[in-house]
């Protein structure tokens, strides 16, 4: 098990150095036009894109500007935005985080339970009717623009219906912090944790029908069929707790890529000031400072918690342990 | 003395594009209390699917059982399914083919041991577990505890086996369904299970279905055997009759293809020309008249019934001329 | 030989003659396939008419504001932008839909241009990116897949290493790093000259970017073809690799690539929607359906329907790309798995 941790983190590492090499190169070495031009900004003065060019060490060799790069990044952490007038750009992500955090928590809670049950139904009930109306939902769900839903449920909950009873108590567009007011807090998102977690409720559900139909015709099925229980406990207990092998490795993935910043759209027309937002605010602006913040420390996310659920994975199913 | 299990006229058949097939046609035993009954015959003689229809147990929602099973006077064919589900793995256990896959992965042996004695008994979870170590040490695993802490993939094969038949007996079952048991195990662990199996009977009083396709299992172990061919019973006698004055072509031909370990040595093994039928293309008299070196105009025609009190055979060879045409097969 | 043992590997075998007709008369009984397909040749075809719709249907040039115009609905002339309807007439409230075909069907936008024919030619822009940018991804992802599954050694090591770096980086990110880099300034290699305006750099960004999802599984079927006896066999008469990549291991890589393709698509309509939506993808004044509901997020309670009707089209569109890619795995390769 600790070899199997250790071997991991050494993955992690190669893969965030890797990434850390692609985002510098993107950045700094896209040909096409100067770096420096990019980092300043818009209509940035020659005063300003000759400080970038000093600061960021531009007429140095590459592998110099890349540790400049890292270190202001993660040592110093002092990388300031050039639009935003000498705004220091990591504390920033840090204060969103905590709002991408709670909406992309409470979106994986509701996806998670939703797509358990419907793949178990869907899966319980194969080719019946309830299997079809479920599938082809689930098909709807993940075929539909996330930005688009979230327009459509703003239009119904704070357009069209919001003076009905239905959609009253819905408050408008922003984030209330869960300390200032618990219940304000779950108000504010619960519109948009249920839009972000659509697309995945129909794409779990399907992995988990698919898995759980497969799982269901093995040999040891049969068995637990044998022993005496009963229909449901066989798909619950036996074929479930095997299934859920197959989602847990999505989750891992998914789970990492909306907390470093997958949920950008949702958070935009939302107003939901998370990191997303702020790289969204950075795209308005070309402020590449912010998105190249925001994209290190999103994939740094990305890549820590993949590690952390192979870990747990191996934890979790016991099949795992021995093959390694 | 009232059997424990009377099957009659079972057919299990499935609904295809082609129409219904019939994959069990007409199968009728009984089987005693402490009786081990052992079934032979090659894969798709439909076997495996005689016992699983026992528990209803074939999962296929185009299959049509029909006959009658009664066990201990109940019949269970369109029984209720929480009768049934009673039934399986309290008074009626089942151990299947391959010990590999048929435990659940990710729970501990104690574990399926201990949910299975949890759903027929009263028992509190500590005292299943409990249980569940006794009878790993029944079967004879050793470290019984430890055994029972860990993951089906974490045991040997034979281990399995052994785990996978303290599950079948956890709640002392009257009738143990085995399902070639022993196939998917080495030769010297195939001996351990079926000793085990033996024992079984004394310790614990069940009656055994042994299925099998290997004619040496069925002499070693069961009291009792029925051969079967094509979805139907040939020959059925007690163990030492059969092999001593099988009656059918086909447990000729069985045992023509078996290698003698003491006695007399053939110069070669025999075989039996040709294939099974098909199960929907199956003559309309005996199944095995395309294959029968003995066939007669009378063979193709009509079926020919199981007959016989002790000893039944289906076969229409009158008994005087049986041994020739046995000399004459075997030395074949 | 222990790979002759292996039931996974020994199972594979090239496509049997005949292979692609039982898969079409497979696909041809899947009602909800062909419905599909129908549905995306009809949509394709009322996208190519866009030019057409405009001159002769919708009569005006969806690219030109129409700040002041008017159009005659129900014998009355009708300003195309009104002000609002609101105390202080503060803001403007463009022309709703008529419903019928004609000039402004589906109304004006804040900019008072038809958004109907906005929406064809947005349509158009979507499934060009969308098509063009699969096709980049599954020919690229053939190429790196079939390298390093076939080759191995260090071909192998250099590609997976950079495959899985590009798998852990977020999607959506890469694209907007991507993006947001060029769309400023476009890109110019040497010959290969991009413009920030141009469909090109959508397509580029939106082509690589998911290569790793396809050339990972392509990888794993190449590994195998490669260990099944028949290639093998083919190796041991001393056939020459480019012979054997192309008879022996092409084949069934088409296979999966062809399941994958309508998937693929399906991902880049609705990445190159998010992009555009995000204004880092088609650049005004050029439309697609992304930019379409950007335009009409600001118009949302007021002309709902210029947001609506291009996400409905967008889900129409992808939908049937969605079920047509389940009939494609159902009859050829009940397997395939996207994202392993």
């Amino acid at each position: 098990m600790a070899a199997t941790i250790l071997r991991r983190l050494i993955h992690m590492i190669a893969v965030l150095f890797g990434i850390s090499v692609l985002v510098f190169l993107i950045f700094f070495a896209t040909p096409g036009a100067n770096p420096a031009d990019r980092i300043a900004g818009k209509n940035a003065s020659p005063q300003t894109i000759a400080r970038v060019e000093k600061e960021f060490g531009l007429n140095r060799p590459l592998p110099v500007q890349y540790v400049i790069m890292m270190k202001k990044l993660f040592i110093s952490r002092n990388l300031t935005s050039f639009v935003n007038l000498g705004e220091k750009v990591v504390p920033q992500v840090f204060k969103a985080a905590p709002i991408t955090l709670s909406l992309v928590s409470g979106a994986a809670v509701i996806w998670i339970v939703f797509a358990i049950v419907i793949g178990a139904l869907a899966a319980a009930f194969r080719n019946g009717w309830v299997d079809r109306t479920l599938m082809v939902l689930s098909l709807i769900g993940i075929s539909m623009p996330v930005f688009w839903v979230a327009t459509m449920a703003n239009l119904i909950t704070q357009g069209v219906w919001h003076h009905t009873w239905l959609f009253s108590w819905v408050p408008p567009l922003g984030y209330v912090d869960f300390t200032a007011s618990p219940l304000g807090w779950f108000k504010a998102l619960i519109i948009p944790w249920i839009t972000l977690a659509i697309l995945y409720i129909g794409l779990y559900a399907r992995v988990l029908r698919a898995a759980l139909i497969e799982t269901m015709q093995e040999d040891f099925i049969r068995t637990a069929r044998a022993k005496g229980l009963t229909e449901r406990q066989v798909l619950l207990r036996h074929a479930l707790r095997c299934s859920l092998v197959s989602v847990v490795t999505l989750f891992g993935l998914d789970f990492g890529v909306l907390v470093g910043g997958g949920a950008l759209l949702t958070e935009v027309v939302f107003g939901l000031q998370g990191v997303g937002y702020l790289t969204y605010q950075a795209l308005e602006t070309l402020d590449l400072p912010m998105i190249m913040a925001t994209v290190i420390y999103a994939s740094v996310f990305v890549v820590v918690s993949n590690a952390v659920v192979d870990i747990v994975y191996a934890a979790f199913d016991p099949r795992m342990r021995l093959r390694r | 003395m009232s059997n424990l299990l009377d099957v009659t006229d079972l057919a299990v058949s499935f609904r295809t594009r082609s129409g219904l097939i019939r994959a069990v046609d007409g199968v009728s035993f009984s089987i005693a209390e402490r009786e081990i009954l052992g079934i032979v015959g090659e894969s798709g003689s439909g076997k495996s699917l005689t016992v699983l229809a026992i528990l209803d147990l074939i999962n296929d929602p185009n299959v049509v059982i029909a006959g009658s099973i009664r066990f201990k006077g109940t019949e269970l064919i369109g029984q209720k399914p929480g009768v049934l589900r009673r039934l399986r793995g309290g008074a009626i256990a089942m151990i299947f083919q391959d010990p590999m896959t048929a435990l659940t992965p990710v729970f501990t042996i104690g574990a399926q041991i201990a949910e299975q004695i949890r759903i027929h008994t009263e028992l509190s979870r500590h005292a299943a577990r409990s249980r569940a170590v006794d009878l790993l040490d029944a079967v004879g695993l050793p470290d019984p505890a430890r055994a029972a802490a860990r993951y089906p993939q974490e045991l040997s094969g034979g281990q399995r086996q052994r785990a996978v038949i303290a599950m079948a007996l956890s709640c002392n079952p009257a009738l143990l369904l085995a399902d070639e048991p022993t196939t998917a195990l080495d030769v010297t662990v195939q001996a351990q299970i079926l000793e085990l199996i033996r024992k079984l009977r004394d310790d614990f009083n069940s009656a055994v279905i042994l299925i099998t396709h290997n004619l040496g299992v069925v002499a070693e172990t069961a009291d009792r055997v029925a051969v079967m061919y094509s979805g139907r019973i040939v020959e059925s006698a007690s163990t030492t009759a059969l092999f001593a004055d099988p009656h059918h072509p086909y447990t000729w031909g069985l045992l023509g293809s078996m290698p003698a370990l003491d006695g007399i040595r053939r110069p070669r093994l025999a075989t039996i020309q040709g294939l099974p039928p098909a199960l929907n293309r199956r003559p309309p008299g005996c199944a095995f008249s395309p294959r029968c070196a003995f066939v007669r105009p009378a063979c193709i025609n009509a079926r020919p019934p199981l007959t016989g009190t002790e000893h039944q055979v289906a076969c229409i060879i009158p008994a005087p001329e049986r041994a020739t045409a046995r000399t004459q097969a075997l030395a074949a | 030989m222990s790979d002759a043992t292996n039931p996974l590997v020994t199972d594979i075998a090239p496509p049997a003659p005949g292979y692609w007709a039982t898969a079409g008369r497979k696909l041809i009984r899947d009602r909800a396939a062909i419905v599909s397909l129908a549905v995306l040749i009809i949509i394709a075809l009322l996208c190519a008419a866009a030019p057409w719709y405009a001159q002769h249907i919708a009569r005006t040039d969806p690219f030109q504001s129409n700040l002041s115009g008017t159009v005659i609905r129900h014998g009355k002339t009708v300003e195309v932008l009104a002000a609002a309807n609101n105390p202080l007439h503060l803001g403007i409230e463009p022309i709703g839909p008529s419903w019928r075909l004609g000039p402004y069907m589906l109304g004006a936008d804040d900019q008072g241009r038809d958004v109907a024919a906005r929406l064809l030619y947005g349509g158009r822009n979507s499934l060009i990116i969308s098509f063009i940018s699969a096709g980049i991804c599954l020919g690229l992802a053939a190429i790196t897949g079939i390298l390093s599954g076939y080759f191995g050694g260090w071909t192998d090591r250099i590609i997976s290493w950079l495959l899985d770096a590009l798998w852990a980086f977020p999607v959506f990110l890469l694209a907007i790093s991507l993006s947001v880099v060029l769309i400023a300034h476009g890109i110019d290699i040497g010959p290969i000259r991009l413009d920030a305006s141009s469909l090109a750099l959508p397509i580029t960004i939106i082509g690589i970017i998911y290569v790793p999802y396809v050339a990972r599984p392509v990888r794993g079927l190449v590994i195998g073809l490669r260990q099944s006896e028949y290639v093998l066999a083919a190796i041991g008469i001393g056939g020459p690799a480019w012979r054997i990549l192309w008879f022996d291991i092409l084949p069934n890589v088409i296979s999966s690539l062809v399941v994958f393709a309508p998937l693929i698509v399906a991902l880049d309509l609705l990445t190159e929607a998010a992009l555009s939506f995000l204004s880092i993808g088609v650049q005004p004044p050029a439309a697609s359906w992304g930019t379409i509901i950007e335009n009409g997020e600001s118009l949302i309670y007021t002309r709902p329907i210029v947001a609506i009707a291009p996400g409905i089209a967008i889900v129409i569109t992808v939908l049937a790309l969605n079920i047509l890619g389940d009939g494609l795995r159902d009859a050829l390769d009940p397997r395939a798995k996207l994202r392993n």
